[in-house]
């Protein structure tokens, strides 16, 4: 059913509000801290239980990644009523925070990627794939 | 005039979800036919969103975008906390929890500084513009983080709409440079193969400008990205209004 998907997610966002809350109020915040977070993670556990008792039906499932598909229009929503004319009064900040956080991760990216083990390359993961199937007439490796 | 009027005002949700569909509509036409998929349709729609709001804040005088207008009251609650929370949560469902293992520690790790470093370059800058209390100056380092955790984290602090305005546009301006910047810097940061596209993801954070950036880059890599990208923003929304903005409160006080 889908609504048992919608239902689901619902109690799962709720709970996570709930328990933010008490979180906030636990820490002196006056403030919901990581109820977000605590719901994402609720729906996680919830999702692998289902999964595992065989009960993650069709419409489950549809009933709760319908709304996930409809994230980025509702953040275009949640976009459109700001208060941006405040925002852009002090647009300098937004440009040069902008640039310092993609530069410092950029170079964060770089330095991480090359220590360790480097990782095989898409290329090489995709010629072992063809590798271990081979068309006919082509050695088998 | 004023019967249509009604009909759109007395269906506000529903004409916020025409409006808002169009938009993207839009915004994929732009990004496909004249940008050639170089920046991500959602980037564009959010950028003609907080133009819109731009737009309607200096012909209204209000400070609520477009929602001051009667006829896009919708707007207000498809864009309000709770759809919004509720679609954010939903998005938790794509995440596969045995393929996420498999990033393992240098994911976590990549999770961690990617939420840390943004946040601490945002709020410097923050209090390089004269923010004082530790409300904005954490609602605006959560911006930096992803557009997502800004917001989140301002109302949860109970931030100015104007902070909040700013966290976002901090958040969607990174997103667009991450889109734009990836696949010009990709050989340079040695973005070719899974692993490193997992830390890419689990450091960059913002979804839409992982997966237009990568998608501009080698479209194999976007589901390794996109799946450390999903975790970023709950964990940019579980750490900024909690323990990030405890530091903050301690270092600079109320």
């Amino acid at each position: 059913m889908t609504i048992s998907g919608v239902a689901l997610l619902a109690i799962c966002t709720l709970l996570g509000g709930f328990l933010g809350d008490l979180l906030g109020s636990a820490l002196g915040v006056k403030a919901n801290v990581g109820g977000v977070g605590i719901a994402m993670l609720l729906l996680i556990a919830a999702r692998l239980w289902l999964t595992r008792r065989g009960l993650m039906t069709a419409g489950v499932k549809f009933g709760v990644e319908f709304w996930g598909a409809l994230y980025i229009p509702i953040v275009v929503a949640m976009a459109a009523q700001q208060n941006v004319l405040v925002a852009a009064r002090s647009g300098p900040l937004v440009l040069i925070a902008g640039v310092a956080a993609v530069l410092v991760c950029f170079a964060t990216v770089a330095l991480i990627s090359r220590i360790g083990k480097k990782g095989e390359t898409m290329d090489e993961i995709e010629a072992k794939a063809r590798a271990r199937t081979p068309s006919a007439g082509e050695p088998t490796v | 005039m004023e019967i249509l009027k009604h009909a759109l005002s007395a269906n506000a949700l529903l004409t916020a979800f025409a409006i808002v569909g169009l938009v993207m509509w839009l915004s994929n036409a732009i990004s496909k036919h004249l940008l050639f998929g170089r920046v991500h349709g959602s980037a564009i729609a959010i950028v003609i969103g907080l133009a819109a709001a731009f737009a309607a804040g200096l012909w209204t005088g209000g400070d609520k975008g477009v929602v001051d207008i009667p006829v896009f009251a919708g707007i207000g609650l498809m864009g309000g906390a709770m759809l919004r929370d509720f679609a954010i949560v939903a998005t938790a469902f794509e995440v596969d929890v045995v393929q996420a293992r498999k990033a393992g520690a240098v994911g976590a790790l990549a999770l961690a500084l990617g939420t840390i470093l943004p946040f601490i370059v945002g709020s410097l800058i923050a209090v390089a513009f004269g923010y004082t209390d530790a409300v904005s100056i954490t609602t605006i380092g959560a911006g930096a983080v992803t557009y997502i955790v800004g917001p989140v984290t301002g109302a949860a602090l109970g931030a100015s709409s104007a902070v909040i305005a700013l966290s976002i546009a901090t958040g969607v301006f990174k997103a667009v440079l991450v889109m734009v910047g990836t696949p010009i810097v990709a050989k340079a940061i040695g973005l070719d193969n899974p692993r490193s596209a997992m830390v890419f993801g689990g450091l960059m954070g913002t979804v839409s400008g992982v997966s237009g950036g990568l998608a501009a880059t080698d479209r194999r890599l976007v589901p390794y990205g996109a799946l450390t990208a999903t975790f970023h923003t709950g964990l940019g929304c579980l750490v900024a209004p909690s323990i990030l903005y405890l530091i903050v409160r301690g270092i600079v006080g109320g």
